[in-house]
């Protein structure tokens, strides 16, 4: 008996570590970065890290350009991904034959499951060649070809998420607004959907933190030139993201160089951002929950 | 316009949006399926690269993201399953909860080449363990964690309330009924989000970036303490960084990546829909 009831104390005590240590990582995670990050804040003064010039080579470690790349590439995808998102998900939940939605439920999920690399290579070989024609601009590795990847990776976050939430209003919302003369496009565009929204946006913001992450997609279609956005029509240029440069400088800077410390800064730069985006999501989701809780009960 | 023809220009815009994705779909897998094929062989799959990896095979790639693979679910299963066993079955709703969610939600979110960056400052330099299977695995490990966690709470919090309730009443302990009652009914869920949280590792390129991948080595890995080559990574190589590469291996190698997780893909699908007809509540 004793032995026993000493195995069951000790198994709840490991599973909550293991519960634990979730928690343990992040920390760990944060310490890391800022503990190879603080020597770059020591090295480079903060006005030149918002510098408009990255040359590494030259000791300019202005982080403008690169934020500006990344933001460019982003809101380029979000543009795409948002709109053809939500349809996606109003297809299948609302407007879809019980076929299609068979069809096309597997076939989000495949391209989630396309690895970034896979899509980087199709965009390298396949989308940049026709950008480059359809524009005229003198390179196909630009900020639009990765906005048009990045869009794509973001879809399968964006649509089985919205598909969530726009399943989750209750048959009887829909039912009413049917009864009192809706159509079916009413019903959906001014009952569902609205019902739906805090859903929804969980969804959008769950998919653009997905493409604020993205590294080898971007890395490997957006020609990787650090200079500043300025026009709208620099979305056909060249530009280099946040990730991108961690990816293609970290192999190559010495160790505990400024450079390398310079390049942790950028990392948690990212890090506190996607922690931003999704505690942003998960309170969405948690006052939701409540809400509709108070709503059933 | 009325309302009948403002819900056909509706219902047409959308179902064109879902074209769209379906198309692009289909575009992405069909081009590297149809180009691919050709660098297909028995050669290509067990060979070692030769002539500066303008020849040969893939070999030591594939066995390098098996490996990490391997030592990914090795990191990420018996602390992913432990911690859903936890916040599902013992813990109350309480903040130490909400602090464990709330850390979960953050390490998903997490980008993947600040996983690299970590996996560089903790596992390759503090720890010592040097560009190494181990520190690639580690790194995969935790980015994995989440994934593994949040799929695996969800299959425990599936299983009704009654099976823990029956089992307890006729004397089990509260391990007991996990371990015989509610786990056996659970593991398709688990095996489904363990299966889909490795698919996404083993297509990682960012963390294994600067924590284990090597460029080109020949040979394999012959301890945990070893670089090894892996498929994401020698993609991204041999369609980046060599010149002059043969276009057929490239392809070669992404439709072998592609099949790779998307086998895992087509293997999590099977688990869940034998499961879903077994199951018996």
């Amino acid at each position: 008996m004793k032995k026993s009831s000493w195995w069951e104390f000790g198994i709840e005590r490991a599973v909550q570590l293991a519960g634990v240590s979730a928690i343990v990582f992040v920390i760990l995670i944060l310490l890391f970065l800022i503990r190879e990050s603080v020597p770059g804040f020591a090295d480079v003064s903060p006005g030149e890290l918002l510098g408009e010039r990255w040359y590494p080579t030259e000791g300019r470690y202005g982080l403008l350009p690169l934020i500006a790349g990344s933001l460019l590439v982003v809101l380029g995808a979000a543009v795409m991904a948002l709109p053809l998102g939500l349809a996606t998900a109003i297809f299948v939940a609302e407007v879809s034959p019980r076929w299609a939605r068979e069809v096309l439920k597997p076939l989000i999920e495949v391209l989630a499951g396309i690895p970034s690399v896979v899509l980087g290579f199709i965009g390298m070989l396949v989308l940049a060649p026709s950008v480059r024609i359809l524009t005229g601009a003198p390179t196909g590795l630009t900020a639009f070809t990765g906005s048009l990847l990045l869009a794509l990776m973001a879809l399968p976050t964006i649509v089985s998420v919205a598909e969530d939430a726009i399943d989750a209003v209750p048959k009887s919302y829909r039912d009413g607004a049917l009864a009192l003369g809706a159509t079916r496009w009413q019903t959906t565009w001014r009952v569902v959907l609205p019902a739906a929204r805090s859903g929804i946006l969980t969804a959008m913001m769950l998919g653009i933190g997905r493409a604020i992450g993205e590294t080898m997609t971007v890395m490997m279609v957006t020609g990787n030139a650090a200079r500043i956005p300025k026009r709208i029509g620099d979305l056909f240029y060249p530009v280099r993201t946040m990730t991108a440069t961690i990816a293609a400088e970290m192999g190559e800077v010495a160790q505990a160089s400024t450079h390398y410390h310079v390049l942790f800064v950028i990392g948690i730069s990212l890090f506190l951002i996607s922690f931003l985006i999704n505690l942003a999501a998960a309170i969405v989701v948690f006052r939701q929950a409540r809400r509709s809780e108070r709503v059933l009960s | 316009m009325s309302r009948q023809a403002s819900q056909r220009v509706a219902f047409a815009l959308i179902s064109l949006a879902a074209a769209l994705v379906i198309v692009a779909i289909l575009f992405i897998a069909g081009t590297i399926a149809v180009q691919g094929m050709g660098a297909l062989s028995w050669e290509f799959l067990t060979g070692v690269p030769g002539d500066g990896m303008k020849a040969g095979g893939i070999m030591p790639a594939i066995i390098g993201t098996l490996l990490l693979t391997l030592g990914t679910a090795v990191t990420a299963v018996p602390l992913g399953v432990g911690a859903a066993i936890y916040l599902s079955e013992y813990s109350q709703d309480s903040g130490f909860t909400r602090a464990i969610r709330i850390a979960i939600i953050n390490l998903a979110g997490i980008p993947s080449v600040v996983y690299g960056l970590f996996g560089l400052g903790l596992f390759v330099l503090f720890m010592r363990f040097g560009t190494s299977i181990l520190a690639g695995s580690l790194t995969l490990g935790i980015m994995t964690l989440p994934v593994i966690i949040s799929t695996a709470e969800e299959a425990l919090r599936a299983v009704p309330q009654s099976f823990r309730v029956v089992s307890t009443s006729l004397g089990a302990t509260r391990w007991q009924t996990i371990r015989q009652v509610v786990l056996p009914q659970a593991l398709p869920g688990i095996l489904t989000g363990v299966i889909l949280g490795l698919e996404r590792a083993a297509g990682e390129t960012a963390p294994i970036l600067f924590t284990v991948a090597a460029f080109f080595l020949p040979r394999l890995p012959s301890s945990i303490f070893d670089q090894t080559m892996a498929l994401p990574y020698h993609l991204f190589v041999i369609s980046t960084q060599v010149p002059g590469m043969p276009i057929r291996i490239q392809y070669g190698t992404a439709l072998v990546l592609l099949c790779f997780v998307l086998s895992m893909n087509v293997a999590a699908t099977l688990v869940r829909s034998r499961f879903r007809r077994r199951r018996q509540w």
